[in-house]
């Protein structure tokens, strides 16, 4: 079958600025965009530049846009980029997001590895090992196995919409890697890794957009590994950041009066004089809009509300919750 | 730039990173110089497992008598043995370092059966086994902080006024900028030479180019005429099933629905070592009982849940590629280039007889695998012998210090590079690639004549001479891939005239080498290794004698 791509072009030493170029090229039935990718290299264009080697989503070398969404090309058929395209309009493929683009679709990695290498990405026992293998539960492997399946595509990170607006987000592919360590019972650095994670540009600047969850082609589900380590953050007393305190407060106003407590909210988030002033433009817009009533009451349903944190506490096997804790 | 180091590690795939790792160990300031970034490496690929006698009631013999007997009794005794005894702490640094191996009911390690196997003795990670021990062994080199030339592609060997190896050039695929690195010893560990085959289960990288750079600097090649036929692999774009679906228990079925390995192998059926399985599949394809050139891989019986948790990447290939959804239908599978046995010719400690020179993994040829490689002693031999290779290295970089390379021969790559790309031309590199690899395919397959072999060797020193009319399209310096591919495919090309040579050259039917012109083993000429050495009118071949210890060739019988 005919393919008819549309492809973002860059070369740094002679564009002033991406463009876009056009290949029509001959496919098999089953072929993957990179296939066509690729017979538009070798049989049109070899100055087409991309990285790519198995074929079979699992070198994690071939990340890129299609159709204005983050993927491995060899994993993403021709006859799937077409469905919601109208007749006669071509597949568009252009480079990852959030890494700069050394030329065509090829993307710089050296942040992408830099943030893998942050998180101490290597297991930490208590101790020299044993002298056979680590006794250790199935589950537990299978549980660590979730996020060991991640191949280092960044095909998340390109996605994440937080690193949009925060490039030191140490991201989803990092976190997800350093979860699995907090999961593995080999491994003894957990407060330690929990205190990193914790820290800016950690596991509170994600902003649950599932963007990550949505384009992993490994299903590693980044977004929930984040929040399991932020909930095992706090378990671990890491409550000492603008995130960690932003989230006890958003829960505690909401069992207490059925809604949320803006005011209170974010002044217990933020921590210090200089952080409150820096807000304090937002709080007054909010004011005047009516979004920050300056008496917060209590809900007719609040009642019912806090039943609802109880059997939710009872069923996690929590503590109860204690009435607004840290005031 | 010109950069010294004791060690210098070629490849970052699991030998390359082991060895590394060993080396650094040893005491030795180390480098690692990939074309890839380490986790994009193909070792990536291997989804089966990887092989040890760890179970109280298996034993080291065994496992050495199966791949002695796999081999068809043309793997060294020697290397088999040390493989072998081991394989068993091999497997267990890779679990302390943290690698998720499947676990039993107790929490040890828990093994799978596969192929040429007298017992289950192969240690797994679901379906995705070399990714799972890739990543960890990279997350072990990022602890150790050695320091790595990632998408560095190494165009030579240097060699010193002795003619001891002293070093390699690369270039930075990125900025395309010439670096000379000066080495106590090197290590080559750059993997398969697949794509010598169209089509191939390996990876697009895997282009052999350490083993035309050691073939080039003049050491001797070992029985590359050993190319595996994997039985599974899918027709539309030649990828792997893994072994491991008919380890879990899947049936080969031809057109008729017989389980035809009946015939062949009554005790092994779809298990009997890879070779046989091959020949089996494609005389049902040959004579034909297949389906549309293929045959049936059939786990149905195995359920749902079994196939969801031991083969779901397998299942996602086969809907993908086949689309076949493996739970409720038979996967149409063919015989596939898959792996070289053969390679750069080294001893016990990876060495190979230039001074300096170590070689590990599926480059080198040691000769562990002989005619036949059984299924998961490769990413054992990437780890025994890439941390063999490691200190071997290591010790001899102490006795020889690294010698600074002489910008000349910095300049002299450059100056080579640039006259590539600048030269013109009316041939494409893809193109010359694709009739090699067809021409490979269709006379230096799974069945071979003498006829066919000297046609696919006439086809190829005809893309040789046209190959110096190859023009590179793309003549800038930044991430020049048509650069690279040039370059492989002038690897290659060396590389293919030395498996049609040993081909040629060995007239019996041995291990994966089916000569239907000498359709038997010969044990009184044969039992001996193929060598080819570099001459400027392509390989000339030689003989060289195999190491038994202890099993005398018998008859295989599956
Ligand atoms: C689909 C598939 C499945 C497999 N399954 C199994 C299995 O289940 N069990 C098993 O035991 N074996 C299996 N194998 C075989 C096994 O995976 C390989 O033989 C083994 O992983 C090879 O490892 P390596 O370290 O030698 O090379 P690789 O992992 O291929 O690494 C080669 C390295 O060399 C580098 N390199 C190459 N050329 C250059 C150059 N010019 N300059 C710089 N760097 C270079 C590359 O960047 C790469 O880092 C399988 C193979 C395939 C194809
Ligand atoms: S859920 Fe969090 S980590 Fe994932 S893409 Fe969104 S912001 Fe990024
Ligand atoms: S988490 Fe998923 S998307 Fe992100 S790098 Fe890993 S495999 Fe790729
Ligand atoms: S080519 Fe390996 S992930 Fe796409």
């Amino acid at each position: 079958m005919e393919v008819h791509l549309r492809v973002q072009r860059f070369h740094p030493q002679v564009d002033a600025e991406p463009h876009w170029q056009e290949y029509r090229v001959e496919v098999p039935e089953h072929a993957t965009v990179l296939d066509a990718l690729l017979a538009a290299r070798d049989e049109q264009d070899e100055t087409l530049t991309l990285r790519c080697s198995c074929r079979s989503h699992i070198c994690g070398s071939c990340v890129m846009k299609v159709n204005g969404t983050s993927c491995l090309g060899c994993k993403t058929k021709v006859s799937h980029a077409r469905k919601r395209l109208a007749a006669g309009e071509p597949i568009r493929v252009a480079p990852a997001g959030n890494l700069p683009v050394v030329k065509d679709l090829a993307v710089d990695l050296e942040v992408f590895f830099g943030k893998v290498k942050a998180i101490e990405p290597y297991l930490q026992p208590d101790g020299p090992p044993p002298e056979r293998e680590y006794l250790v539960p199935n589950e537990a492997m299978l549980t660590v196995r979730e996020a060991m399946a991640c191949i280092l595509c960044g095909c998340c990170v390109s996605e994440c919409n937080s690193l949009e607006v925060e490039p030191r987000f140490l991201g989803p592919a990092a976190l997800a890697k350093a979860w699995r360590f907090t999961e593995d019972p080999r491994d003894a650095a957990d407060r330690h890794r929990l205190e990193f994670v914790s820290a800016p540009g950690g596991i509170w600047d994600c902003t649950h957009c599932f963007a990550c969850v949505e384009v992993c082609p490994k299903d590693v589900k980044p977004m929930e590994r984040i929040l399991e380590l932020r909930r095992r953050a706090m378990e671990a007393g890491f409550t000492d950041n603008n995130g960690a305190r932003h989230s006890q407060a958003f829960a505690d106003t909401i069992a207490e009066s059925g809604w949320l407590d803006e005011t209170r909210v974010l002044s217990r988030s933020l921590r210090g004089l200089p952080e409150l002033l820096e807000w304090a433009p937002v709080g007054m817009r909010a004011l005047l809009r009516g979004k920050m009533p300056l008496r917060h009451r209590r809900l007719s349903g609040a009642k019912q509300i806090r039943a609802i944190f109880a059997a939710a506490q009872r069923r996690s096997g929590e503590p109860p919750r204690e009435h607004a804790p840290g005031r | 730039m010109v950069v010294r180091h004791d060690v210098l590690v070629v490849g970052a795939g699991l030998a390359g990173m082991r060895a590394a790792l060993a080396a650094q160990a040893a005491g030795a300031d180390v480098a690692i110089i990939s074309k890839v970034y380490p986790v994009r490496s193909h070792s990536n690929a291997a989804q089966g497992g990887i092989n040890a006698a760890l179970a109280p009631d298996d034993s080291w013999e065994s496992h050495a008598y199966d791949t002695v007997k796999g081999s068809d009794y043309l793997g060294d005794q020697d290397a088999i043995e040390i493989l072998a005894r081991e394989a068993p702490q091999a497997i267990l640094e890779l679990e302390h370092m943290g690698v998720v191996f499947n676990r039993d009911e107790e929490g040890r390690l828990g093994s799978r059966n596969f192929g040429g196997a007298s017992h289950a003795r192969t240690y797994f990670v679901g379906d995705f086994t070399g990714q799972a021990i890739l990543h960890v062994l990279y997350e072990q080199l990022v602890h150790s902080g050695i320091r790595a030339y990632n998408e560095y592609f190494c165009t030579e060997l240097l060699r010193d006024a002795d003619g001891a190896v002293s070093g390699v050039t690369a270039f930075d695929m990125r900025s395309g900028e010439v670096s000379a690195f000066s080495a106590g010893a090197v290590v080559l560990c750059t993997g398969g030479m697949g794509r010598v085959f169209e089509p191939s289960t390996n990876a697009l990288i895997c282009t052999g180019d350490g083993t035309a750079l050691a073939y080039r600097a003049g050491t001797a090649l070992m029985d590359m005429e050993m190319v595996q036929f994997h039985p599974t692999t899918l027709k539309s774009n030649g990828a792997l099933i893994s072994e491991s679906a008919r380890g879990e228990g899947g049936y080969l079925l031809n057109r008729d629905g017989e389980r035809f390995m009946r015939t062949t192998a009554p005790n092994a059926m779809e298990l009997a070592s890879r070779d046989v399985v091959s020949r089996a599949a494609q005389v049902e394809i040959n004579e034909g009982r297949g389906v549309d050139g293929c045959v049936l891989l059939d786990v149905r019986h195995l359920g749902a849940a079994k196939i969801m948790e031991r083969l779901p990447q397998i299942r996602e290939l086969a809907l993908e590629f086949a689309g076949a959804d493996m739970i409720d239908a038979p996967v149409p599978v063919l015989p596939g280039m898959h792996y070289e046995m053969g390679g750069i010719r080294t001893d016990v400690q990876g060495a190979t007889p230039l001074a300096g020179l170590y070689a590990a993994g599926e480059c080198a040829c040691v000769s562990v695998h002989g005619g036949n490689r059984l299924g998961a002693n490769s990413l054992l031999e990437t780890v025994v012998f890439g941390r063999r290779a490691g200190e071997a290295a290591a010790a001899f970089a102490r006795s020889r210090p690294a010698q600074p390379a002489p910008e000349s021969s910095r300049a002299d790559a450059e100056r080579a590079l640039r006259a590539l790309v600048a030269r013109g031309g009316h041939e494409r590199s893809a193109k010359l690639r694709l009739e090699m690899g067809q021409v490979m395919t269709r006379r230096v397959g799974v069945f071979r004549d003498d006829a066919g072999l000297r046609e696919a060797e006439r086809t190829l020193v005809g893309l040789r001479e046209r190959y110096a009319d190859v023009e590179i399209q793309d003549k800038g310096t930044l991430f020049n891939q048509a650069l690279v591919a040039a370059l492989e495919l002038d690897f290659m090309l060396d590389l293919a005239r030395c498996v049609v040579a040993g081909a040629l050259a060995r007239t019996e039917s041995r291990g994966a080498h089916t000569r239907v012109d000498h359709p038997r083993r010969d044990d009184a000429t044969w039992l001996k290794h193929t060598l080819c050495l570099a001459t400027p009118d392509g390989p000339r071949v030689d003989t060289a004698p195999v190491s038994i210890t202890r099993w005398q060739p018998q008859e295989r019988k599956y």
